[in-house]
Parts: C-alpha cells; structure tokens; sequence
C-alpha cells in the first residue's frame, strides 16, 4: 500500500514537475533545444518510473509507530529552530543545546546528555574554530 | 618510462608536510568512520567535504585528505564485522562470515592482521591498476563528442543500481528525482530562471554539497533516532584482540587468495554499477568455490577473511578508474569525490590528465603513501580502533550531525543552506524507508547540468536533429550496454540479491 501511495504522489509530482516546465519563460535567444526539452524528459522518466512502483509495489516498508514519527518530528523541529537561532543566539550556545537533545532523544540520562551537548560544542569550536580556523557563527557573547 | 616519470612527478607533490599530514589525518579518520557501525565511506567522505572546503585547502590536498579517508574507511569497515559481527559498512558484510568466527575461536588478533594485510594488497594491485588502465581509457575518451557523453551520462544512470539493485523503477525513479532537482536556478545556457519559484535563494541552483551532506549524513541520524539503537550493540562486550600477528603459514596460504580476489574486486570496481559491495561478494563466492575443499569456509577459515578485504579493497581503487578517467563515477562513494572535483573547478575526464597532470599523479602518489599509512595503523594500533567502537550511538549521533551542520554553515555561513539540508535529510529518510537508493540522486544533481549542456550541444551542434545522439557507432555502443544494464538486474537481480542475503543468513544475524 505504501508504495503505491509512493507511486501516485510521484506521478502527480512529475506531472507538476512538466506543468512547471512548461511555464519556463523562453529567451529570444534560444538553441535548437531550448531551456524546457531536457526537464520535458525528466518528467517523463520521473512520472513512468511512479507509476511502475504504483503498478508493482515491493513489499510494505517497516513503519515506525506513531510516537516514533512524533520523535522525528520533534528532532526536526530542533534542527530548524537550531538554524534559525544559530545566527542570533551563537555557535557554542546553540549547539550545546541541540547536541545535548540529540543525545537525550538518543538514550542518554539527563546529566550524560547535557555533558555530550556542552562536550560536542566545545569540541567542535576549539578544533574548527581555535586550531582549524573555520569561521563559525558569532553570538552576542563572541562565541 | 614516461609512467614512472609522471608517478615521480606525482610523489614530489603529495611528498610535503602538509599533504603527508591530510593523509595520515585522513586514514585515521577514514578508518575510525568505516569501523563505525552507520557511518560508511560515502558518509565519511560527506561530512568531511565542506571542512575541506571551509580549510581552503587546494584541489590537490583536498583530494588527498577525501581519498584517503576513502581508503581508510574501506579498511576499517571489517573491525567491526570481525569483532562485533556488525559490518562497519556495506562492503564489509561478507567479512562477518569468517571473521567472526575466528574471533569466537580466539584468533580475533590473527582475524585483523590477515584482513589489514589483504586489505593493504587489495588497494596496492589497484592502485597500480589505476595507474596502468586509466591513461588507457583516457585515450578512448578523447573520441567522445557531446553526443558521446550524453549516452555515457545515460549509461552512469541506468547502471547505477546495479546487478544487484532489485527495483530497477526506484533506481530510475532516483535519478530522475536527481536530474530534476539540478535543473533548478538559472539555466546557464539562455539566462532564464527554472524551477525557482521567484525564490532569489534558489537561483544559483541546490549546492550539491547540501544536498550530499543532508540525504547520506543527517538521514543517519534520523535513522537511529526512529530506532533509538540507545543501549549501544557494543557495549558490555568485552573485546580482547590477542596476537596481532598472523603466523607466516597463515600469509602463505593466503596469498593466492588474495591475488586472484584482488584482480576480481579490481574488475569489479572499474566496471559501471558493480561496486566494492560486489567486489567483495563475488571475490568470497568464487574462493570458496576455488579452494574450500574440507568445507572450512564460513567457520573461521582466514582465506575467507582475506578474499572479501582484498576484493573490496581493490574495488575501492577500481571505481576510481571511471572517475578520474572519464568523470562518470562508478559507485556511491566516487560519486562524492566527484562532487568535491566539481566544487573545486577541476573537471574530470580526459582533459583532466593533460591539464591538470599534478592533481592526477598527486592523488595517485597520495594513494600509495596513504596505503603504507593504512597498513602500518591497522596492524599495530588496530587495538586504538576497537576502543573507538565503544563510542554509542547517543554520543556519535550529535556529533555527526554538528559536524554536519558546521560543515555546511562553514561555506556559505546561510541559515538557508542549513534548512535545505534539512529538507534533504528527511527526504533521505523517507526512501530509504520505501528503499530508494540515494546515490543515483547524488549522481543526477551533480551531473544533471552537465548532462544537459551535453545534449544541447550536440543537438545544436547538428543543427536540431536529435537523430544525432545516436549518429556513430560510440554512442550506438554506449547506449546498447546502457539498456543492457538496465535490463540486466530485472531478470538476474532479485537472485543474486537473494543469494547475499542466503550467505549472511547462513552465518546467523547479519544486519545491513
């Protein structure tokens, strides 16, 4: 069943996919083929590849059980919030926070989980930035 | 000899402080990434490419640093499989039969030993396999025309699954999801913006890197995360190595093994779609074919231990081949490699030998030192290793993904990058879950432009007739053995799948 929702949601995409491309603004000045032939035929092989999984799909695929996806969801939620404030908040605070998630979400007591987090910012700051060099977002506190 | 004058050339390069120190770097890094269980080459190699982008490091050391911890990881794959029956990486799987038996029988040490030595073997044939077959294959590519390439691109693709691929829609699925996404931003041959949806962001295109990094490092996490492997598979085993010597018996019987499992995984690797998975799954079928006379494969028997680490090993060395000497790269891992020659301005192909012959003869010379490295680090201070598989996950995991994220941060210091990333790491999950393979996505948003401007050239080239793709006897070729290895895994695949699994079944758990 999965893969056959798999296959109709990609031949939909596909047909977007040409829809999309068909939109694509030609210049005057053109080559023989054009800006819109090459995605045309990507679209084709995305859309009839779809539908081959829709028409012969493989076995059901293991899903995780709802609190499962729940926790995906909310480690996705982490990282977006952790790109966002990583200008604002700084390299070696946002990271410690997300890192020290991670770990918790991982399996790790409170005090190892916030140990790793504080351990992996640190970390990473003096070999990238201190030894490495490597520019790294600056906070309000300078690190 | 003009080979020998052009390696010499090449040792003067890689032979300076800095590069001497990104391949020890790299090899030590490359090992410890392949021992791991959950990170393999492709993802090693992924998460350290935007460090050596952030580091300006040159074309030359760059490469050296990447191929090195390529090799490395290709090494360090079978110490998990032989001391813990986990395989480090994918190619490492067929090294769990006998090599975990022998650590059971107390030979763990002998186990490593053996292995290193094969392993060390494996990438030197090929090395030298390299140096003897990729010039060769220069000069046939040098016939290529734009309608050449564009079937060549179209064989990369269709062969990408490989023999052992079992749903060959999924594989064409991937690469056209691949294809697809590199067509976003400015079209560069008319100016005008595709698939970008009024997004400034967009218009330069997707970085490959992002998307690299995203689907094969970050998936990851969410991988374990789903499965939260928390209780570490290592932990509370206690791993005693013993002598790290194997007896001189035990090398002699061996290195018939060796030789031929070395020519084979070398074959293996320079061909599209085979790989070092392959590599070491055939080199071990065909010994224990060969030479398994008292029925002793499978329980511990050391040949069989050395026939898979030379095989992959020497894969390793093959895929670099079709890499360097076409720029079609033959298996998941070239396939980043690619991406980093890409990134760095330096086309591979046939121009790249007679342009950029420092960086050919470099690498190549990097490749023998990093393998002298290799050997000396995982025989003696194998036992560094081991302790680094106690690492659980719920400590590696964060750092992987930091790591990831510092790396992508480091080159464009954009909040944007690092979203698409994320985007690209919970698309990887997703079909990994409905078992999509990824690389043939990498392959197309890293070829995808260049596939493109092959095809309009030609056909523009012959004034708009697109009978020209199939114009002379090359490209007719190419395309013939393109749809052949399409078709070829729909009838063969699911046995020869099935007879991997069969093998590993037979051994007890085998996880992939």
């Amino acid at each position: 069943m999965s893969d056959r929702i798999f296959g109709a949601f990609g031949v939909f995409l596909a047909l977007g996919y040409a829809y999309a491309a068909l939109q694509i603004e030609e210049s005057f000045l053109s080559d023989a083929v054009g800006p819109k032939a090459f995605p045309l035929i990507i679209a084709t092989i995305f859309g009839l590849s779809s539908a081959v999984i829709f028409l012969r799909p493989d076995a059901e695929p293991h899903w995780p059980a709802f609190g499962r996806l729940a926790e995906l969801a909310a480690a996705v939620v982490v990282m977006v919030l952790y790109a966002e404030l990583l200008p604002v908040a700084g390299f070696v605070i946002a990271t410690a926070f997300a890192a020290a998630y991670l770990s918790w979400r991982l399996g790790s007591a409170p005090i190892g989980a916030a140990l790793t987090g504080v351990g992996t910012s640190v970390g990473i700051y003096v070999v990238f930035h201190l030894a490495l060099g490597l520019s790294l977002a600056r906070g309000p506190l300078g690190f | 000899m003009e080979l020998l004058s052009s390696l010499g050339d090449g040792f003067a390069v890689a032979l300076t402080w800095q590069n001497l120190g990104l391949a020890l770097l790299g090899c030590f890094l490359g090992t410890i990434m392949g021992a791991l269980p959950g990170l393999g080459p492709s993802n090693g190699v992924a998460i350290l490419i935007p460090l050596a982008f952030s580091l300006g490091l040159g074309a030359t050391p760059a490469l050296i640093l990447l191929t090195s911890v390529y090799y490395g990881a290709m090494y360090g794959g079978r110490i998990s499989s032989i001391l813990l029956n986990i395989p480090g990486d994918e190619p490492a799987m067929m090294t769990c039969l006998d090599g975990y038996p022998m650590a059971q029988k107390g030979m763990a040490g002998e186990a490593l030993a053996i292995s290193g030595i094969a392993s060390f073997v494996g990438s030197f044939l090929a090395t030298w396999g390299l140096i003897l077959l990729a010039p060769q294959l220069v000069k046939i590519a040098l016939l290529f025309g734009p309608a050449e390439y564009f079937a060549l691109f179209a064989l990369a693709f269709m062969t990408l699954g490989g023999v052992s691929s079992t749903n060959q829609a999924k594989s064409a699925f991937a690469a056209a999801l691949g294809l697809g996404l590199a067509m976003i931003g400015v079209d560069t041959q008319t100016g005008v913006p595709r698939f970008t949806f009024g997004e400034v962001h967009l218009y330069d295109g997707l970085d490959f890197l992002v998307a690299i990094v995203g689907l094969f490092a970050l998936s990851e996490v969410f991988i374990f995360l789903e499965e939260r492997h928390g209780a570490a598979d290592a932990a509370g085993r206690k791993l005693t190595v013993g002598r790290l010597t194997p007896p001189a018996a035990m090398v002699k019987e061996c290195t018939p093994t060796m030789l031929r499992s070395s020519f084979l995984g070398f074959l293996a690797g320079v061909l599209p779609g085979a790989g070092a998975s392959l590599g070491s799954f055939i080199s071990y079928s065909m010994e224990k074919r060969l030479v398994d006379r008292k029925g002793t494969f499978g329980k511990g028997d050391p040949r069989g231990v050395a026939a898979p680490e030379a095989g992959n090993n020497a894969a390793a060395g093959g895929a670099l081949v079709p890499m360097l000497a076409l720029g079609v790269p033959g298996s998941g891992t070239t396939a980043v490699l690619l991406a980093v020659l890409l990134s760095l301005n330096i086309t591979p192909g046939p121009l790249l030998f007679a342009n950029n012959p420092d960086v050919v003869w470099g690498l190549i010379a990097a490749l023998f030192i990093a393998n002298f490295m290799l050997l000396a680090m995982n025989i003696p201070m194998v036992g560094i290793f081991t302790r680094v598989l106690m690492i659980p996950p719920r400590i590696l995991m964060p750092v992987v993904a930091m790591v990831s994220f510092v790396g992508i941060y480091g080159i464009s210091g954009s909040s944007f990058d690092l979203l698409v990333m994320i985007g690209f790491g919970i698309m990887g999950w997703g079909l990994r879950k409905f078992d999509v393979p990824l690389v043939p996505i990498i392959l197309g948003t890293l070829l995808g432009n260049a596939m493109e401007n092959n095809l309009r050239r030609a056909i523009t080239i012959d004034n708009g007739n697109w009978f020209t793709l199939i114009d002379s006897p090359l490209s007719i070729a190419l395309w013939a053995i393109a749809i052949l290895g399409f078709l070829l895994p729909v009838f063969v695949g699911r046995m020869v799948k099935m007879r991997m699994r069969q093998r590993g079944d037979a051994e007890g758990s085998v996880i992939d």
